[in-house]
């Protein structure tokens, strides 16, 4: 098992000093490594790196999003996703390759307002962020409650291996579609549970590094505590808070495909 | 022609009772405009400065966006009951200027480049002024860029010194800006050791320069710990240090 040390950082303080690789969100001058975010800053043997604690949703390819559409052109919708960069969601990808501007209408199969899940099939530095809904589980999203969070919660709110939002799913009866953007679908046939999940979603964001969230989360949706499951140390709580987005959504399309088995990868195994 | 009064007492205290390297209280609190990516209130002093920070988001006129990086836009802003007497809320050249150099005193600390085709926009809105409201205006901002995420290099660290009475003074309140021989705004980043601002009026000579420069870079250091303070509450609480686990 290899050793990682962890510490607060803010912006200009120093993470390690040495020949340490540095990672996301930190940045070499001279011989140290230094932060570039407020967070916890992790250093282990593949490098240093941050997990921010703050900052709005910068895109990267194959996370999954929620958007809103709000225009169209002759041969794309501009989706919302929450972030500096309008993405964009071919035509083709949802009439096929034989789509015709002229031909097919555009609000037939989506119309400004909208909400759509998709994956990001492309984005560099040069250009915006074109979509997908080419996937299991991807496109419109008919109904539900739409609700926003930090981006960067939603490691928190997915929690170890989707423990936290399988725990909301199950006390309120909803499903909860959660996008690395921080927009999340609420949706089920229990008002009250919704009203419920809702709830516990703004709870997990508002006190994403706290201790003991797992246990309160359990005490707001009337849930007995288990034992093993309840994150009761600072060290649980903080493992949870700097897991991988990237982690997550596997998890979390895993927990969807109900393949249990191969949750635990190697992100979680530390 | 009125008798200049004297700014330092027998014993060595201002108006204001401080000593010579005295610096006013500061209090920032982080995170007080919920709509903004990133927010701080500054107390420095009798200063009261709010500043809220947007982005990086998207740019517009479109035409401003630079392909190779974020563009910074600063507004500093003085409400017209900040003074004494009222001021037009319109903006002056004072205000034109003041957020131009706050805008160069920040751009250093900030990686623009990770950005490309967006804004940040800062807005500093002076709700009442006593001197030095620059200094805290671009303190209040360092603070409210990293509450908002934006990656930086450094926390950006302002403090005035001066001259009063033939004497080096720091953090310059406003009698002292008004009646003193010089003022010296300077900006820095404390962990690159980078001066970021450095302004002058008034006459200094070459040692006078040199001890007014060492005085505003120590007020620096101070402020510094005051915002890496007040980060810490806001993010981790009453915890400083992270047990280490793995």
């Amino acid at each position: 098992m290899q050793e990682i040390r962890r510490k607060f950082v803010i912006p200009g303080d120093t993470i390690v000093e040495g020949n340490v690789r540095p990672l996301l969100n930190a940045h070499r001058s001279g011989n140290s490594i230094i932060s570039s975010r407020i967070g916890i800053a992790e250093v282990a043997r593949d490098g240093a790196k941050v997990i921010p604690l703050s900052g709005v949703y910068i895109p990267r390819v194959n996370d999954i999003v929620i958007g809103k559409i709000k225009d169209h052109s002759s041969l794309s919708w501009d989706v919302d996703i929450c972030s500096c960069f309008s993405a964009h969601l071919p035509a083709q990808d949802l009439f096929g390759r034989d789509f015709s501007p002229a031909r097919d209408d555009m609000n037939r199969q989506l119309s400004v307002g909208d909400i759509i899940c998709a994956r990001i099939s492309t984005f560099d530095r040069t250009r915006d962020p074109i979509l997908t809904v080419q996937d299991k589980d991807l496109g419109k999203i008919p109904f539900g409650e739409l609700l926003r969070i930090s981006a960067t919660r939603v490691p928190r709110l997915i929690g170890k291996r989707g423990s936290m939002i399988q725990t909301i799913e199950s006390a309120t009866s909803t499903r909860i579609t959660i996008g690395q953007n921080g927009l999340i679908v609420v949706s089920g046939k229990n008002k009250d549970g919704i009203e419920l999940a809702i709830r516990a979603i703004h709870m997990v964001e508002e006190e994403a590094h706290t201790s003991n969230l797992t246990q309160r989360i359990r005490q707001l949706l009337n849930v007995p505590d288990e034992q093993q499951e309840g994150s009761t140390n600072r060290d649980d709580v903080v493992q949870e808070a700097v897991d991988e987005p990237r982690a997550d959504v596997l998890a979390n399309n895993e927990r969807a495909n109900g393949d249990e088995s191969n949750a635990e990868d190697g992100n979680y195994s530390k | 022609m009125t008798q200049a009064r004297s700014l330092i007492d027998e014993g060595g205290k201002r108006t204001d009772g401080r000593t010579a390297n005295e610096l006013r209280d500061i209090n920032i609190k982080v995170g007080v405009v919920k709509n903004a990516d990133g927010s701080a209130l500054i107390e420095f002093g009798k200063n009261k400065i709010v500043v809220g920070v947007y982005g990086p988001r998207e740019v517009h006129p479109k035409h401003m966006a630079q392909t190779d990086r974020c563009i910074l836009r600063c507004r500093y802003h003085m409400t017209p009951f900040s003074t004494d007497t009222r001021k037009n809320p319109a903006p002056s050249r004072r205000e034109v200027e003041i957020s131009k150099v706050i805008r160069e005193s920040l751009e250093p600390a900030l990686m623009l480049e990770d950005y490309p085709r967006a804004t940040i926009d800062v807005y500093i809105e002076v709700l009442q002024a006593d001197g030095g409201s620059r200094c805290a205006g671009i303190t209040a901002a360092s603070v409210a860029l990293a509450d908002a995420g934006i990656n930086m290099r450094d926390i950006v660290s302002a403090c005035a010194a001066g001259k009063v009475d033939e004497k080096i003074v720091l953090d310059i309140n406003d009698t002292e800006d008004k009646e003193g021989g010089a003022d010296m705004p300077v900006a820095f980043m404390p962990n690159l050791k980078q001066i970021t601002l450095l302004q002058l009026d008034g006459r200094l000579d070459k040692d006078q320069f040199n001890a007014c420069l060492k005085e505003a870079i120590s007020g620096c250091e101070r402020v510094y710990e005051i915002q890496r303070a007040s980060l810490m509450q806001k993010y981790f609480g009453n915890e400083p240090e992270l047990k280490n686990g793995n």
